[in-house]
């Protein structure tokens, strides 16, 4: 390991380690509506808000009307954002004069840009006017996460034995106390390492060489900071975070790694601060953290170590550099590649259909855990998934009824868990198998041989998993694709997120029960470490088969040097 | 229907918010505090645009400049080869496993010994052979600045150490000095060069 991959890497982890509790403990004051000095620049903003669509502050919804309204002001997003690209071509800012979207398009980018999955079956810089990439698009990716947070935040409110509080103003409250000042931040600094951020048109450039060139511009720079801050990821450009224009150096590729996991990681310790029980948030903590750290290695070393059939060729150097770029450096590249699986934003510093195999495991783990902090809110509901899982198992064992923040977990909660659990596999080898089976779904495979179906893998678990990320050869702009990944990203995104408000709200109204000898700690080395075990047994189990046909298979002929 | 009026009004407000003034703003900020950078980067040359600094150029086959790396972007129009189309950012995304993969890298080394007086396999590093992750990458390693000099040296009839020296000041350090790896950001050489031949 190169002295830069050891400092990149402990740059960022330190990071993340020093803000997790200032940021969890300020997001548990601006959720329970303390003062906190945003309170001047923003308040104003908020009630304003808050007065004209007629809801208090401190008003509360059950977790049903929590949801519904939800589900609803994401339909009303769905419908307005198909309507608006459907109608680019006369709507203003639009400097390249690009034509309206088509009807199959528009769907597939509405649905995923709505249910926060971002996965991009078009490319930016030829598609989509300046209005639509900042007043439809980068719109959705403020407000589609901040709604993902607000349920993550009414089930830390109901699990803290608080009431549920309002969508709306939690809404409201995710956007202006968390993402915006951040974002304004973030821009800057982007700006400042070479990111545009202009109106005006496209450069017409007459190279050295002869020839002429046409560079895309916009206001990227505002567009790259809420894409990583609300764990998006949709890219500007075709390329995303592997094209200069959005990320023109090693440093922005840290900036952009830290903006994805700051939200993400504070709000395990949030939901610690405000039920109390912070040695628990450290727990959950340790073991999504040890996972992320698997991934990073999983995601560098084989690529150093590079592709055994090129390193045959007697070359300089080895590490595998298809799809990479020269300045993140080998280190930059993998975290950057790791908190995108990690986090779920799906921008990509680097072509993941290159990576090779063993190293795409790392990406597979992230998006089928999908705990890994995952994104903020979302991913800490599926690591409390995962809890009730645990405890309902080592209830079996030791033939006791488990209990969970002192309430006992039963038939109703392991239910509501497992179907959360259940689904995730389900919308993913349901869709493989269909896609592996159907003319159709056959037709979008780029890659030969065991590498081919990765990519139909890869692109039912970034849809389920709300990631966004794709192996890029497969042909997402087929019909087939554009409508079956729509349908698999809005089932992955509502299903569980409406299974955990419901068991949060379960728990919620159940008496608590007094804490004996005989109760099972979830706060200790012991709980983290068989919550660990539990989460890769049970996703081994689910996932094995079909990995072993995909990556471990290919790695096996890889090694062999047999090519396709 | 007690929830229109507020998933309306909150949609509406919030996209002022978020959807115009956020970028709007930005936008006026960014270039009045840092107008070059919030323009692209661009670079000027006796009054013509040439280039914008972050984004690789084209200058394969010319062989008086430097070369950058491959570049698997395509026509937005045709669908054919186009390297460094900016308009179609792209990887190749060939497989490790994909034979499509070694005849390319092949075929790249063996134009580059064609090209190169004295070139071996063993001296050609990777990135030079294998395509970047945008199609528009514009640095290559320092080594493969350096394996071009005798190209570069024979076509120019510059001399190979002033091309060095050259390619020595060229070279960008890690960011901070620890963030990333060295390399040369190819259209500022090849700039450095074309000052050089003609004035």
């Amino acid at each position: 390991m190169s002295l830069s991959t050891v400092v990149t890497w402990v740059v960022v982890i330190c990071v993340f380690l020093l803000t997790i509790k200032p940021l969890g403990n300020y997001m548990a004051k601006v959720f329970t509506f303390q003062r906190t000095l945003l309170d001047k620049p923003f308040g104003w903003m908020e009630n304003g808000i808050f007065r004209a669509i007629g809801v208090s502050r401190d008003s509360t919804m059950t977790a049903k009307q929590y949801a519904f309204a939800f589900v609803g002001t994401n339909l009303l997003w769905a419908l307005l954002a198909y309507l608006l690209l459907r109608l680019q071509n006369i709507l203003p800012f639009n400097p390249q004069h690009f034509s309206a979207i088509n009807p199959l398009l528009a769907f597939n980018t509405s649905a995923s840009f709505t249910t926060n999955t971002n996965w991009q079956a078009y490319s930016g810089e030829n598609t989509m006017s300046y209005f639509s990439q900042f007043g439809v698009l980068s719109y959705l990716q403020f407000v589609t996460p901040a709604a993902g947070g607000a349920v993550g935040i009414a089930v830390v409110r109901a699990l803290s034995g608080r009431k549920l509080g309002n969508f709306f103003v939690d809404l409201t409250l995710v956007s202006t106390r968390l993402l915006l000042p951040l974002a304004v931040i973030v821009t800057l600094i982007l700006v400042g390492q070479g990111v545009p951020e202009t109106l005006g048109s496209y450069l017409q450039i007459h190279t050295l060489a002869g020839q002429t060139q046409v560079v895309p511009r916009g206001p990227i720079a505002s567009w790259e900071a809420i894409e990583h801050l609300g764990q998006n990821g949709g890219g500007y450009t075709n390329a995303n975070s592997a094209n200069p224009l959005e990320n023109p150096s090693a440093l922005s590729n840290v900036v952009e790694t830290l903006t994805m996991g700051l939200l993400p990681v504070a709000f395990f310790y949030f939901f610690g601060a405000m039920t109390g029980r912070r040695k628990l948030a450290w727990t959950l903590i340790s073991v999504a953290g040890s996972i992320f750290l698997i991934m990073l290695a999983l995601a560098y070393f084989p690529e150093v170590a590079g592709n055994p059939i090129v390193n045959s060729l007697g070359l300089a150097t080895h590490g595998n550099m298809v799809g990479k770029e020269v300045r993140f450096g080998m280190g930059g590249t993998s975290i950057f590649e790791t908190a995108t699986m990690a986090f779920t934003t799906g921008s990509v510093a680097s072509a993941h259909d290159s990576f090779l195999p063993l190293s795409s495991l790392s990406f597979f783990i992230g998006m089928f855990l999908n705990m890994v902090f995952g994104g903020k809110g979302v991913g800490f509901l599926n690591m409390i998934m995962f809890v009730i899982i645990t405890i309902f198992l080592m209830g079996l064992m030791v033939g006791r009824t488990p209990e969970f923040l002192g309430k006992k977990i039963e038939t109703k909660e392991v239910t509501l868990a497992s179907i959360a659990f259940l689904l995730h596999p389900l919308l993913i080898l349901v869709g493989t198998a269909i896609a592996v089976h159907t003319p159709a779904g056959m037709q979008g495979v780029f890659n030969p041989g065991p590498h081919g179906l990765s990519e139909i893998i890869y692109g039912f678990t970034s849809a389920a998993a709300n990631n966004g990320s794709a192996f890029g050869g497969l042909g997402a702009a087929l019909p087939f694709y554009e409508v079956a990944l729509g349908v698999v990203v809005v089932i992955g995104r509502y299903a569980s997120i409406m299974a955990m408000l419901l068991l949060a709200q379960s728990l919620l109204h159940k008496k608590t029960v007094p804490e004996t000898s005989g109760t099972m700690h979830t706060d200790t080395p012991l709980f983290g470490g068989i919550l660990f075990g539990a989460i890769i047994v049970l996703n081994a189990l689910t996932f094995f088969p079909i990995m072993a046909l995909g990556p471990i298979a290919e790695q096996y002929l890889m090694m062999a040097h047999r090519l396709f | 229907m007690r929830l229109l009026r507020p998933a309306i009004g909150v949609t509406v407000l919030l996209w002022i918010l978020l959807g115009l003034a956020y970028p709007l703003v930005m936008t006026g900020i960014s270039n009045l505090v840092m107008p070059y950078q919030s323009q692209g980067s661009p670079v000027y040359q006796n009054g013509v645009l040439v280039g914008a600094t972050h984004v690789g150029q084209n200058f394969k086959p010319n062989p008086n400049y430097f070369w950058g790396r491959p570049s698997a972007t395509l026509s937005v129009s045709t669908g054919k080869s186009k390297p460094y189309n900016a308009l179609n950012s792209a990887p190749s995304n060939v497989g490790p496993t994909n034979s499509v993969l070694l005849a390319h890298i092949k075929s790249r080394i063996a134009y580059l010994l064609k090209t190169t007086p004295g070139l071996q396999v063993g001296q050609i590093p990777i990135d030079l052979v294998e395509s970047s992750g945008s199609g528009l990458d514009p640095d290559i390693s320092v080594q493969a600045a350096m394996i071009q000099i005798p190209r570069v040296a024979l076509h120019t009839h510059l001399s190979q150490t002033f091309l060095k020296d050259l390619v020595q000041q060229n070279t960008l350090g890690k960011d901070w000095g620890v963030f990333g790896r060295a390399r040369v950001n190819v259209l500022e050489l090849n700039l450095a060069l074309y000052k050089a031949l003609h004035g």
